[in-house]
C-alpha cells in the first residue's frame, strides 16, 4: 500500500509570531522554520504504517519554496521513503494547494493520504478535506486513531463531546489530530541516510494548475491587548474581586 | 443576496452555536435560511425556526446525515447553492469537518473561523494562533465561512420561520458509520459555558484532576477544561482541551488552575471576560493575560477559594 504525505514548512511552533509593522503581514525573516507539528503527525503514522508491513511505500510531498526541501528531508529521515518538492514563491491558499496535490496525487496513484488537520501558520484546517473533495474521495478528518486493511480504513474521530469511529473506502483522505501519535525525532544515522534518498523537484506551474490566490490580505493586525491585571494575595480578596467584578 | 447558515445540533436539540452563526449571517443579509441536516431532526429545525431574523428552515433528514458525515452534508448544500451567495457554519468540529469540503466543489476559497464581519466581501479572521489578525477579502462570487461562534453575540428568540423539508441527497456511498462514544455529562458544554475552570500539567495525574478541578467547577456550576499538556499526559479527556488545536472559549469567568499558559492555550481563552490565574510560578506566561492572580500552590489555595466561596453563599 502506498501512502502519500503532504507536509508544510512553516513558522517553528515555539517561536512567537510577530506582525510587521507595516501590516502587511506576520515577519519571517530570520525566524527559526520546522515542519508543522500536525504534518510530523501524519509522517509519524505513515512511518509506523510501513514498520507494520501495512503501508510499502510513503512518499512525502511538500509544496513551498526551495527551503521545503528541509523540511522534506526531515520527513525522510524520519523514514519516509522519497519526496517531491513542488516548488513555487508564492504562498498558495488551501484551495491552490488541494488542486496542486490532487495533480501529483493522478501521478503517484497513492491508496491513501495522510496529512496534518491545520498548519499552525494559517490555522485554516481546509486543505484535506478540500482535497477530498475535488478528487471525490472519502475523508476522515480529526483521526486519532488509524487502522488501514486492503480496501478501506477504520478511523476513530476527535469530535466535539468524544470519540467517533467510521470506516472509508480507499483511496481516502485522513488528516492527522494531535493525539494520534508522539512523532519520533529522526536520529543522527537516519538524518544521513535521508540525504541520499530521493527527492524530485517540480515547479508548481508545470502542473497546470490554476492557483490564483481567492482572498486579498487587506491587513494584519495585533490582536487588542488585554489590560493589565492584578496579583492578590488570598483566595477570599480573590472571591471578593470577583463579586465586584460581577461575574460570580 | 440570501445566506444560508448550516445549523450545529446533536438531531435532539440546537447548539447556541447556531445562534451565534445567525448573528454574523445576518450582518451579511436580511435573507438568512437555516438548514438542519439531521435524522429525527424535527424539534431541532422547529427551535430553529425561533431564532429572531430567521426567514425559513430547511429540514434534510437521512441516517448518514444524521451521523453527520461530510460527504452526505455536502451532498445536500451544494445543490442548493444557486439559490445562496454565502452559506456560513459554526467552526465546531463538526463544522470544520464539512465546510470546506463544500467550498472546494464550489470551487471557491473558505474563509475560515471569521470573528468580525467588515462587509460582504471583507472578514478578519485569526491566524498564527491568535497572535495576528487578517483582515481578507474574498473575490469569490459565493462565500463559503466557518464562524468563529465565540466571536458574536447569539440571535435572540422570537422568530417563526416556517419549516421546509428538502431532499436528503445522495448520502456518503464511500463512508460507513460505526459508533461514536460522547462523554455524558451534567456539566455546562465547555463551547457555550458562561464559567470554565481548567487544569493543568501541575495536577500530576487523572485522579488528582478529578479530585481538584471537578468540585471546584461544580461549585460554579462551570464547564470544565485542561490544557493541552494536561490532555496529552492522559490527566483529562481530549474534548477538554482549550488552546489553537483544540477548543476555543470565551466565558464570562475563565479559572486557570496550575496552568502556565503556553501560546496555545492562551489561544483558545485569551477571549474571556474575566480570567483568573491560581499558580505557584509568579513567572508564569499566564499572568500577563489574567485579571486576578493568585500565586499560590493549587493544593492549598483550591480548598480555600471552595471555603470563600461557601462563605460568599455559593
Amino acid at each position: 500500500m502506498k501512502v502519500l504525505v503532504p507536509v508544510k514548512r512553516v513558522i517553528d511552533y515555539n517561536v512567537k509570531a510577530r506582525v510587521k509593522s507595516d501590516q502587511s503581514g506576520v515577519d519571517l525573516a530570520n525566524v527559526k522554520m520546522s515542519m508543522n507539528p500536525f504534518c510530523e503527525i501524519a509522517v509519524e503514522e505513515a512511518v509506523r504504517q510501513k514498520e507494520k508491513g501495512v503501508a510499502t511505500e510513503v512518499v512525502a510531498v511538500s509544496i513551498g519554496p526551495a527551503q521545503a526541501q528541509e523540511t522534506l528531508r526531515t520527513a525522510l529521515a524520519m523514514g519516509a521513503d522519497r519526496a517531491i518538492l513542488i516548488q513555487t514563491d508564492q504562498d498558495p491558499e488551501p484551495l491552490a494547494v488541494a488542486k496542486l496535490l490532487a495533480a501529483i496525487i493522478g501521478e503517484e496513484s497513492p491508496d491513501v493520504v495522510i496529512m496534518g488537520k491545520q498548519a499552525i501558520d494559517g490555522d485554516n484546517n481546509a486543505t484535506g478535506q478540500m482535497l477530498a473533495a475535488l478528487l471525490d474521495w472519502p475523508q476522515a478528518t480529526f483521526a486519532n486513531s488509524i487502522e488501514l486493511n486492503a480496501g478501506d480504513a477504520k478511523v476513530g474521530r476527535e469530535v466535539d463531546g468524544g470519540i467517533q469511529t467510521i470506516d472509508v473506502t480507499l483511496p481516502a483522505i485522513i488528516t492527522a489530530d494531535l493525539r494520534l501519535n508522539e512523532p519520533r525525532y529522526a536520529s543522527l544515522p537516519n538524518i544521513m541516510k535521508a540525504k541520499k534518498k530521493p527527492l524530485d523537484v517540480k515547479e508548481a506551474a508545470s502542473l497546470g494548475v490554476d492557483t490564483a490566490p481567492r482572498l486579498k490580505v487587506i491587513k494584519v493586525t495585533e490582536p487588542p491587548k488585554r489590560g493589565g491585571g492584578i496579583k492578590v494575595e488570598t483566595a477570599a480578596d480573590l472571591v471578593s474581586n470577583l463579586k465586584t467584578a460581577g461575574v460570580l | 443576496m440570501a445566506v444560508l447558515v448550516i445549523a450545529d445540533h446533536d438531531n435532539a436539540s440546537l447548539k447556541d452555536s447556531t445562534h451565534k452563526t445567525v448573528t454574523a449571517a445576518l450582518a451579511l443579509s436580511s435573507d438568512v435560511d437555516i438548514l438542519v441536516a439531521g435524522s429525527g431532526a424535527k424539534a431541532v429545525a422547529e427551535a430553529a425556526g425561533k431564532i429572531a431574523g430567521v426567514r425559513k428552515v430547511l429540514l434534510a433528514e437521512s441516517d448518514a446525515l444524521g451521523q453527520g458525515l461530510a460527504e452526505a452534508v455536502t451532498a445536500v448544500v451544494v445543490p442548493l447553492m444557486g439559490g445562496y451567495d454565502a452559506v456560513l457554519t459554526p467552526a465546531t468540529s463538526q463544522g470544520k469537518n464539512v465546510s470546506p469540503r463544500i467550498a472546494a466543489k464550489l470551487d471557491v476559497a473558505q474563509i475560515s473561523e471569521i470573528v468580525e464581519v467588515v462587509d460582504g466581501s471583507t472578514f478578519v479572521r485569526p491566524i498564527y494562533a491568535g497572535n495576528a489578525l487578517e483582515t481578507v477579502q474574498s473575490s469569490d462570487a459565493k462565500k463559503v465561512i466557518t464562524v468563529r461562534a465565540t466571536a458574536f453575540t447569539a440571535a435572540g428568540e422570537g422568530g417563526s420561520a416556517p419549516v421546509e423539508s428538502i431532499g436528503a441527497g445522495d448520502g456518503a456511498p464511500k463512508t460507513k458509520f460505526v459508533d461514536q462514544q460522547l462523554v455524558k455529562s451534567a456539566r455546562p458544554e465547555l463551547a457555550g459555558a458562561k464559567i470554565v475552570v481548567s487544569g493543568g500539567r501541575a495536577m500530576g495525574s487523572a485522579e488528582e484532576f478529578q479530585r481538584v478541578i471537578d468540585p471546584l467547577a461544580d461549585k460554579l456550576g462551570a464547564a470544565i477544561g485542561a490544557s493541552r499538556a494536561a490532555v496529552d499526559a492522559g490527566y483529562a479527556p481530549n474534548d477538554y482541551q482549550v488552546g489553537q488545536t483544540g477548543k476555543v472559549v470565551a466565558p464570562e469567568l475563565y479559572v486557570a488552575i496550575g496552568i502556565s499558559g503556553a501560546i496555545q492555550h492562551l489561544a483558545g481563552m485569551k477571549d474571556s471576560k474575566i480570567i483568573v490565574a491560581i499558580n505557584k510560578d509568579s513567572d508564569a506566561p499566564i499572568f500577563q493575560v489574567a485579571d486576578f492572580g493568585l500565586v499560590a500552590d493549587y493544593k492549598t489555595a483550591v480548598p480555600e477559594l471552595m471555603d470563600a466561596l461557601t462563605a460568599a453563599g455559593k
